[in-house]
């Protein structure tokens, strides 16, 4: 978006009149109109601006609240491979959480600042991570199920009209694919195991199922702010677009898996093309996202503490930047780390942990930056 | 490979050191203080648990050596099984291990003996783990007054399992394998080059070298004769619960 970019480059001047105003609104109208990107020195109304905040920010709190139900199961893995997928995927995990703090960095917003929403419940994450994973099983089960909505959900943002959230989604996609390959590939060796594991599967499965169609969010007619996100090219889909597309997605993988999904109403429609399913307790949804789901407090204490227990850390660590390299910048939130330079967002050693690492020690070199 | 005895009993004191390390620091996910150290410690948890699927495979089924063996069969360092502690101790933790391991790795990975293969990639590995270490070390100990607190206290406290990796122990030297070079490994030399190089690190971060023993009364080259601290038992417990209540189990 070039053209705006050269007349606007600090965002709406001060003093600017109605008529640049206009000017800029439709020349920002048009852009989105034509597909183009929005970047960040491109000039944008302040409700777009602050709508990308609220979705951004809500997705980057959902990547590190995320952590929590997984990493409850990092030290119980039943076997060393699996031990290090799990800990590679919570690792991407917070890896994503980087990237969208990132991204939400570009709108004006620090990450500090989001992290206080989220601490003090200003800001929302995704509901599902306030139910609880019981059994190994259900490690399976959010790999194949959450990770499965999440990247039905996030594929068309790849396509979203604000450039560093498109780019940033980009990457989440495929490493949001491994986890859900590795969910279902983990399920499947359950269902194919003995009894108590494909009752372990079938239980999980069970828990899981309508909490992830809830993770489309609200139906069309209920959902605050669908249609405003569709109008900017945010959003790509409808809700009820999307959670169509999943069901039909999911019903083959849960045959192909040896596992029942709990819903009597599931039936091939042939005249529609689609999957029907039963009818979602919306009330529950409505009460977990108000607070009372079996986990809230507990995720939320959990983040609450490690920021508290941590803040002696960062203080250390911007004491000794501006110690030992006044005038630079000190980052108090995310001191410069020696981990900095491998550990950011390109260089999540994921792919390397995702396989069998029987093979080789040198995975980990992959990417590394020094 | 061959697996004589001595070559085995080398497989299981390194591969326990590094799976139990990284058992210790993946309990971090979800709790560090930073989220580049979420990243940072996950990775050098599979770091080291990668070392210890290929150190444990070379001598028998990673997992029933994992998940079934008790605890006196543990050959692992008694420094790699303390708790976390706060961000201090683990780091504290990290800057005695890691200095141990890469000096080792690096002197295996010259000798060009039984391990050198292995060792000459984990080198690289472990030599990013000490480098992390001692930034942070630096940070901590040369921060605010309440991490030089903090972080002298974790360097002391875990002062007294430093004099244990340089212990030479029956069967481990020959095992490490540095035949070809018709040497075995010089652990006085080794200890000495850890010695100064971790007091260098101290002093830099205005901490004091600590003063006390390096080993107890009963403490030396006791994990490797598989003798642990109490704490060790618990994290086994967790650690091997769902693998043991299934046997014959693939996951």
């Amino acid at each position: 978006m070039t053209a705006l970019t050269h007349a606007t480059a600090a965002h709406t001047p001060n003093g600017a009149g109605a008529q640049d105003e206009a000017a800029y609104q439709e020349a920002f109208d048009a852009a989105v109109a034509a597909d183009e990107r929005i970047e960040p020195r491109d000039w944008m109304p302040d409700a777009y601006r602050a709508s990308l905040v609220r979705q951004i920010a809500q997705h980057a709190h959902s990547e590190i609240i995320g952590m929590q139900p997984e990493s409850n199961w990092i030290t119980r893995a039943p076997s060393l491979r699996r031990k290090a997928i799990l800990m590679a995927k919570v690792q991407d995990e917070a890896g994503h959480g980087l990237y969208l703090y990132s991204a939400a960095e570009t709108l004006g917003t620090s990450r500090e600042e989001l992290l206080d929403k989220l601490h003090s419940g200003r800001q929302k994450y995704s509901s599902i991570f306030n139910y609880p994973t019981l059994t190994w099983a259900d490690v399976g089960a959010i790999g194949w199920l959450v990770d499965g909505a999440a990247i039905t959900n996030q594929v068309p943002i790849c396509r979203c009209s604000y450039g560093p959230y498109a780019r940033a989604m980009v990457r989440i996609c495929k490493e949001e694919s491994f986890h859900q390959r590795q969910g279902y590939e983990s399920l499947l060796a359950l269902s194919h195991g003995t009894p108590e594991q494909h009752a372990m599967a079938q239980d999980a499965v069970n828990r899981w199922w309508w909490p992830s169609l809830m993770m489309f969010g609200p139906p069309d007619d209920e959902s605050a702010h669908s249609a405003q996100s569709m109008a900017w090219k945010i959003k790509r889909h409808s809700n009820d677009e999307l959670r169509q597309r999943f069901v039909d997605i999911a019903v083959p993988q849960a045959e192909s898996l040896g596992l029942t999904l709990p819903d009597p109403d599931l039936r091939w429609n042939e005249e529609r093309g689609h999957y029907d399913f039963g009818a979602i307790d919306w009330a529950e949804f409505r009460d977990v996202l108000k607070g009372n789901g079996p986990c809230n407090e507990q995720r939320l204490s959990q983040r609450r503490r490690a920021h508290e227990e941590g803040a002696w850390v960062r203080d250390a660590a911007a004491a000794y930047a501006s110690k030992h390299h006044p005038g630079s910048s000190t980052r108090g939130t995310h001191p410069g780390t020696p981990s900095d330079a491998r550990t950011g967002p390109s260089d999540t050693r994921t792919d390397s942990s995702r396989d069998d690492r029987h093979t080789s020690t040198t995975d980990s070199d992959r990417g590394r930056t020094v | 490979m061959s697996t004589v005895p001595a070559t085995r009993s080398a497989a299981l004191a390194l591969g326990d050191d590094a799976l139990i390390l990284s058992h210790r620091l993946g309990q971090w996910a979800g709790h560090a203080p930073v989220l580049e150290e979420e990243v940072a410690l996950a990775n050098i948890a599979l770091d080291l648990l990668g070392q210890a699927r290929i150190l444990l495979s070379l001598v028998g089924d990673e997992d029933e050596l994992a998940y079934r063996r008790e605890e006196r069969a543990f050959r692992n360092l008694q420094v790699v099984e303390q708790p976390n502690g706060d961000f201090a101790h683990t780091l504290a933790r990290q800057l005695y291990f890691s200095t141990y391991q890469h000096l080792l790795y690096a002197r295996l990975a010259a000798g060009g003996g039984a391990f050198a293969p292995l060792a000459a990639k984990a080198v690289k590995e472990t030599a990013y783990h000490r480098d992390h270490a001692e930034q942070w070390t630096l940070r901590l100990g040369d921060g605010t007054t309440e991490s030089h607190d903090r972080m002298q206290r974790a360097v002391d406290a875990l002062w007294r399992f430093t004099g244990e990796p340089f212990q030479p122990v029956e069967g481990l030297d020959a095992g490490l394998g540095t035949e070809a070079d018709g040497q075995g490994v010089d652990w006085q030399q080794l200890e000495s080059d850890w010695l100064a190089s971790v007091s260098g690190v101290l002093e830099r971060a205005t901490l004091a070298v600590p003063q006390g023993p390096r080993t107890g009364a009963w403490a030396a080259g006791a994990g490797r004769q598989g003798l642990h601290t109490e704490p060790f038992g618990l994290m086994l417990a967790e650690m091997q619960h769902l693998h043991r209540s299934h046997p014959g189990a693939t996951w």
